[in-house]
Order: C-alpha cells, then sequence, then structure tokens
C-alpha cells in the first residue's frame, strides 16, 4: 500500500548488495523524507570520485501560478506548497500579504496565529523524531517493526502526535492546509473552553515528552559522532527577547550580535541554481549554511523555557553544535520548549478573554514580506500586488533549499571518516545524514541515489 | 506513490493515528516512500497521490498501474489535477522562465501540461479533497477490505452545509463553491466561515442556471466567480462554461 517504490529506487540498509570489484548501488529516492532525493557515490578504487546530494522532484512553479490570484486567495494557493509545514507556508504567506496592504493584526490574533504555528512544529517534529528518524536510531527500517518491539513507545509517540493533530484543528481548522486564516484575521477562533481543554492536554503531555526523551536518550550512542564548522542562519527576536519561530529579524553565528531586517532577506539568501537539483540553492558568508531547529537552537538556545534546557543539558546539547545528527535531538528539546511556552499562551488569552473580532480588508497596491521558523528552518514569501489587490510578482525561499548546500558540504566531509566501512553501513549513515535535516523536498521543489564503484 | 504534489495526503494515512495502527493489522504495507524504507514489486492496491507534471511520471505511473490489481488517487492533485493546474492557464515556456530565470532551458526544470492520474491511466477510485477527508479514506479501504462498492455522493457541499445548519455565506459577503462542488468532506470550509474553494472537484452535473441565479442576486460577476473557481477547478469541466 501506498507509495510504492519499486525495486530499483530501493533504499535500506536489510538489502543484500553485489559485492564486487566494479559495483553499483544505486538509492532513488530517499525514504522518510518528504519529497524525493536522491544521493550519488561514486568510489573508484577507494577514491572518492564524486558525491552528490541531488533533488529530482518535479518542478511546481508556485510562484508563476500566483500570478493574477486576489490576495485572499494567496494563502489557499502556497499553503498546498508543503503538506507538512502548510501552516508556516499559509503564515508567511498571510504575514506578506498584510504587511503589502498594510493590515494590522489585533494582539489577540498574533497570539492565536502564534498557537496556530507552534501546533505545526510540534506535530512536525514529533513526525521526524518518532516516524522518520527513530527507525535509524533503533536499526530497523521503519516505524512498523518498532510496533511490535515497543509498543508502548509507538503508542506514546502516536498519541503525542495525535494531540499535535488536534491542537492545529482547534487552531487551523484541520491538521493540513488551515482554513480560519484570513488576511486581517481569523474566520472562527476556538472558545475559552476549548482553550482551557487544549491547555489542560499539554499539561498532560509534558510526561509524554519525557518519555519519548527518555527512549532517545537510550539510543543516543547510535548517532553518529560527526562535526563540521558551518554558519546557522535563523530568525531572532530582540523585543522582546524571546526563542522565536514567528517575529524577528534574520541572525547568523557568523555574525554575532547584528541581524538583517527580514525585508533584506536577499542580502542573506544568495540563491543559485545547480545541475544537480531541480531546487534552488543557497549561501551567505560561506559555501553553505543551515537552518533548522539546530540552527535556532545555536542562536537563541539561551532562551528556551526551564524544561527544554534541562533536556539541552541532558543530551549535553550545547550552543555551538556542530553535528548535524544533533538537529534531531534539537527538535526533541523545542517540543518541550514549545508545549510549555504555548501554556503560557493559552493562561494570558483566557486572562484576556477571547473576543469575535470582526476584520475588513481592503485591496491596494503594495510588496510585502514575509518570514516564519518553518519546523525545517526559515520560511521566505514575498508578494507584490496592483492596485486591485492582485498579485503580480511573487517569491518564496524554502527551508530545505537552504540546507542543500549545506548537506552537499556535510557529506563530502562525512564519507571520507566512513569510507572504510561497509557499502551498507556507508549508505544507512549518508541516508541518515540527510534525513536528519528533515527534509522537505516538495516544498523545496524533493532525496537519495548512493552509487558505489570500487 | 507519489507524483507532484505536497504529501499532505500521505501525512493524513499517518494522520488516522491510533487507526493506521488497525489499518495495518488488516492490510500489509509494502512500499511506503514516506514512512518506511523496506519495499516490494507487487501488490494488491496502490494508492497515488499527486499530479503528473512530465513525461517520465507518466512512464512511472504506467509501470505502477501494471503492477496493481487496483489504484486509487487520493487527494485533489490526483482526483483533478487540483492546485497545479492552475499552470495550465499560463504558456509553459513563460511560466519557467519566471521561476528560473536564464537557467529555464535546462533539461531537468522541464513541464508539461498539468495531468490528473486518470487522464494518464485507469483510475478503479477517488478520494476527493485537498487535503483528503481522512474518514472518506478510510471508509474506502473498509469497504475494499469487504467487498463492498464504495458511494461518493453525487450532491453538492451546500447539502451538507445546510444540514449542520451554517449560516450562508453568500449572505456575508463570500463567493463561495458550495453549489456545485461535490459533497462528501463534511462541509468543513464553511463550517470553519471559509468559503468553499472547489478542492473536491465539481459534482458531475452541476446547476449552471441555479449557480447564475446566485450570482445575480447577491450582486456579483461570472468573473468574479470564475477567478475563485479557477484555484481548483482549472480546466477541468463547467470551468471554461
Amino acid at each position: 500500500m501506498i507509495v510504492l517504490k519499486v525495486k530499483w529506487f530501493s533504499s535500506g540498509a536489510d538489502k543484500g548488495l553485489q559485492m564486487s570489484k566494479d559495483f553499483k548501488i544505486d538509492v532513488h529516492h530517499l525514504t522518510r523524507v518528504e519529497g524525493h532525493g536522491n544521493i550519488f557515490v561514486d568510489v573508484a578504487d577507494g577514491k572518492i570520485e564524486k558525491i552528490q546530494w541531488q533533488v529530482p522532484e518535479a518542478p511546481r512553479f508556485f510562484e508563476a501560478m500566483v500570478r493574477g490570484r486576489s490576495y485572499d486567495d494567496i494563502q489557499i494557493i502556497v499553503s498546498r506548497i508543503c503538506g507538512i509545514c502548510s501552516i508556516s507556508h499559509s503564515l508567511a504567506a498571510i504575514k506578506a500579504v498584510e504587511e503589502a496592504l498594510g493590515i494590522e493584526v489585533s494582539e489577540q490574533t498574533d497570539m492565536l496565529r502564534l498557537l496556530m504555528h507552534y501546533s505545526e512544529q510540534f506535530q512536525s517534529h514529533i513526525l521526524h523524531i518518532g516516524y522518520l528518524a527513530a527507525p535509524d536510531f533503533f536499526g530497523v527500517p521503519s516505524v512498523l517493526p518498532l510496533i511490535a518491539k515497543a509498543p508502548d513507545v509507538v503508542k506514546t509517540i502516536v498519541r503525542v502526535h495525535r494531540i499535535a493533530n488536534s491542537w492545529s484543528e482547534l487552531t487551523a481548522g484541520r491538521p493540513t492546509h488551515p482554513i480560519t486564516i484570513k488576511p486581517g484575521g481569523f474566520t472562527k477562533i476556538p472558545t475559552e473552553k476549548q482553550l482551557q481543554e487544549l491547555g489542560d492536554t499539554l499539561k498532560k503531555t509534558v510526561p509524554d515528552l519525557k518519555t519519548i526523551a527518555g527512549v532517545v536518550f537510550s539510543v543516543l550512542g547510535n548517532v553518529p559522532k560527526f562535526e563540521r564548522q558551518t554558519e546557522y542562519v535563523s530568525l531572532k527576536q530582540t523585543d522582546p527577547p524571546a526563542y522565536t519561530f514567528y517575529h524577528g529579524d534574520i541572525a547568523s553565528t557568523d555574525d554575532k550580535g547584528k541581524t538583517v531586517p527580514v525585508r533584506d532577506w536577499r542580502k542573506v539568501i544568495n540563491e543559485y541554481v545547480v545541475e544537480q537539483s531541480t531546487a534552488k540553492w543557497a549561501k551567505w558568508h560561506r559555501d553553505s549554511y543551515m537552518v533548522g531547529a539546530l540552527a535556532r537552537f545555536n542562536n537563541n538556545a539561551d532562551l528556551l523555557s526551564p524544561m527544554a534546557k534541562g533536556l539541552a543539558m541532558m543530551f549535553s546539547l550545547e550552543k555551538g553544535c556542530c553535528n548535524p545528527f544533533m538537529n534531531t535531538i534539537a527538535q526533541l528539546v523545542e517540543c518541550v520548549h514549545i508545549a510549555e511556552t504555548s501554556i503560557g499562551i493559552i493562561d494570558k488569552l483566557l486572562t484576556n478573554g477571547l473576543k469575535q473580532e470582526k476584520v475588513v480588508t481592503k485591496p491596494r497596491a503594495g510588496r510585502g514580506v514575509g518570514i516564519v521558523e518553518a519546523p525545517r528552518g526559515m520560511l521566505i514569501h514575498e508578494y507584490e500586488f496592483d492596485g486591485k489587490g492582485n498579485c503580480i510578482a511573487a517569491d518564496m525561499c524554502i527551508p530545505t533549499n537552504q540546507n542543500h548546500a549545506n548537506i552537499q558540504k556535510d557529506m563530502e566531509a562525512f564519507l571520507p571518516q566512513i569510507i572504510n566501512e561497509s557499502e551498507d553501513v556507508i549508505r544507512l549513515k549518508l541516508e541518515m545524514l540527510a534525513r536528519a535535516y528533515d527534509p522537505c523536498i516538495s516544498c523545496s521543489t524533493h532525496l537519495l541515489n548512493v552509487r558505489f564503484r570500487k | 506513490m507519489d507524483f507532484s504534489c505536497c504529501e499532505g495526503c500521505q501525512l493524513q494515512i499517518i494522520n488516522l493515528e491510533e487507526e493506521l495502527l488497525d489499518l495495518v493489522e488488516a492490510v500489509e504495507v509494502v512500499v511506503w516512500r514516506e514512512a518506511m524504507s523496506e519495499e516490494r514489486q507487487w501488490y494488491d492496491i496502490a494508492i497515488v497521490e499527486g499530479s503528473i507534471t512530465r513525461p517520465e511520471d507518466e512512464l512511472r505511473l504506467e509501470v505502477i498501474r501494471s503492477r496493481a490489481k487496483t489504484l486509487i488517487a487520493i487527494g485533489a492533485c490526483a482526483t483533478i489535477g487540483g492546485i497545479n493546474k492552475l499552470k495550465n492557464n499560463f504558456n509553459l515556456a513563460d511560466v519557467k522562465k519566471w521561476v528560473y530565470g536564464k537557467d529555464a532551458d535546462m533539461p531537468h526544470l522541464d513541464t508539461t501540461m498539468t495531468k490528473a492520474i486518470d487522464e494518464v491511466v485507469k483510475v478503479d477510485y477517488k478520494v476527493h479533497g485537498c487535503p483528503m477527508h481522512r474518514p472518506e479514506f478510510t471508509y474506502l479501504i473498509r469497504c475494499l477490505l469487504m467487498g463492498k462498492r464504495p458511494e461518493v455522493p453525487e450532491y453538492p457541499v451546500c447539502v451538507e452545509c445546510k444540514a449542520k445548519g451554517n449560516p450562508c455565506l453568500w449572505d456575508y459577503g463570500q463567493i463561495c463553491l458550495g453549489p456545485i462542488i461535490r459533497a462528501g468532506c463534511g462541509a468543513r470550509c464553511p463550517t470553519a466561515s471559509h468559503r468553499c474553494f472547489g478542492c473536491r472537484g465539481y459534482i458531475d452535473n452541476p446547476n449552471i442556471t441555479a449557480a447564475k441565479d446566485v450570482i445575480e442576486k447577491y450582486n456579483q460577476t461570472v468573473d468574479s466567480l470564475k477567478s475563485k473557481m479557477v484555484l481548483f477547478g482549472s480546466r477541468q469541466g463547467p470551468t471554461n462554461e
């Protein structure tokens, strides 16, 4: 059932490989990621001839498709860029539309959107940790064998994932492709009773998160110890200081103290097209940089909630960590932070009392940028509208695109360290490396083809 | 199997949560790239999401069809072409140039007119929606396991919306596509006070005359209706009428 992958698109360590002087491995379409990616490795007589991270996803041309569409249809269209981070795309778009049309939103709208945004981070992180990355840590090809091996753990993960989705359902109308967001505010907001119940549920979820953390900690030894210095880029919020996913300017670990205003994002993300990929690549101060949970952590770790800080300490995850495999651990730390912070937001919303706000918006010509942290990193949308509020230009920059060059550089540095291992192990570890980035490739337009020659 | 799309419909299967654990007891999952590394070559049921936008994808789809006894298309991209068909309203060379500039002619960036799955191969069942509605998916799988014929609604979203007692969004100045779009979603969007934007595709015989009456009654224009219909309904059935 479901995604069938035909034999030659194969991946997974359980497959026997032909061992001969001139052998090839083709892992085409990396599994357990969102989208299609290939890793191509060519090793001749023990020498690395070529290692290439390829993105063969069919391009989808969203920037062209939104032209002519009304400002109140933009979010409906661009949400469809990605099924896993549809809320992030919707929010980045709506922020850009509102800036372009000069629409201000209330504090309540801002807090409810933040809460909606957290629900997606939480859902996506649990999906990645529990369903996509965990099988690597346990040495199994998917979550399915884990159901028999560790039913209680799997049930805990499923339960937490369900809670995340019902949280999205409450705030966004449904888990995927939100239907409550509109320029200026909401079509429908939750009731105070529903928010109260969500707060209670989140409080009860904290022990489940600790259980998941305990299980991940028990297999921490299976996380490769690989480090490569690189640049980490994320949003940073200074007024008031907060570990941000939604507000703030652009910060880099290579440019400490300074931030770049959101509207100047092109100075940061220098995009270029490479032959091996339908998705564009990006660089800033170096050849490549990383976005995502580890980047956010490296820029903002001191602003984490108390329990999240404790968890980071338990995993020896410290600011300046440059092991990309620890991105999954940073996601776990963020889950705890998100749960704690969201409980606080709900309390504040309930103390203020929820108001039904009437929103009327009018079209005008203008240009606007919206940046949010999608679960896998900084996401940028920019639109320009004519006087009737119809879109005349659009630009979107997706987190996984920004990571592609860094994945390539990591692979180039990692392969020589593991070159003496068996082909099966090499392939598995390269797959794990790509997967650690939690790549969302249909966003960036999709991941894996490993070919060896010896 | 996934083609050009956001993979949100696969996610709906993961989002079945505890129900998914029951489902994998009833069926054997042989290939699932988003969630598994295991895979096999022959299968009873192939579940396909996404639309077809490249010649090589057509070939891949034909291989899948030849290996599967039953093929199910899930989600708007697969069932009607979905949002990807917006592209078909433009000149394709212009679309490529707009997004990739001077690199537009690189062969790996090539694209063709977007097609729904049944424009390439025979589709046995469709689960509509963007994303597909989870209860409809589990209903279909239950029917297949029990050998029953699944029923797909042949009436518009308005029927389900009225049954829920929702106020009509046309009364609030929204151009809602409820009158012409296939029901089955439980009128989810209008229930959240969001106009229906047509992700399930048109019913087989939409009442065009009545739709025109509604437009007149609310002082809207056919053009404003068309500008909403184009989102999910580009080059599909009555869009061009």
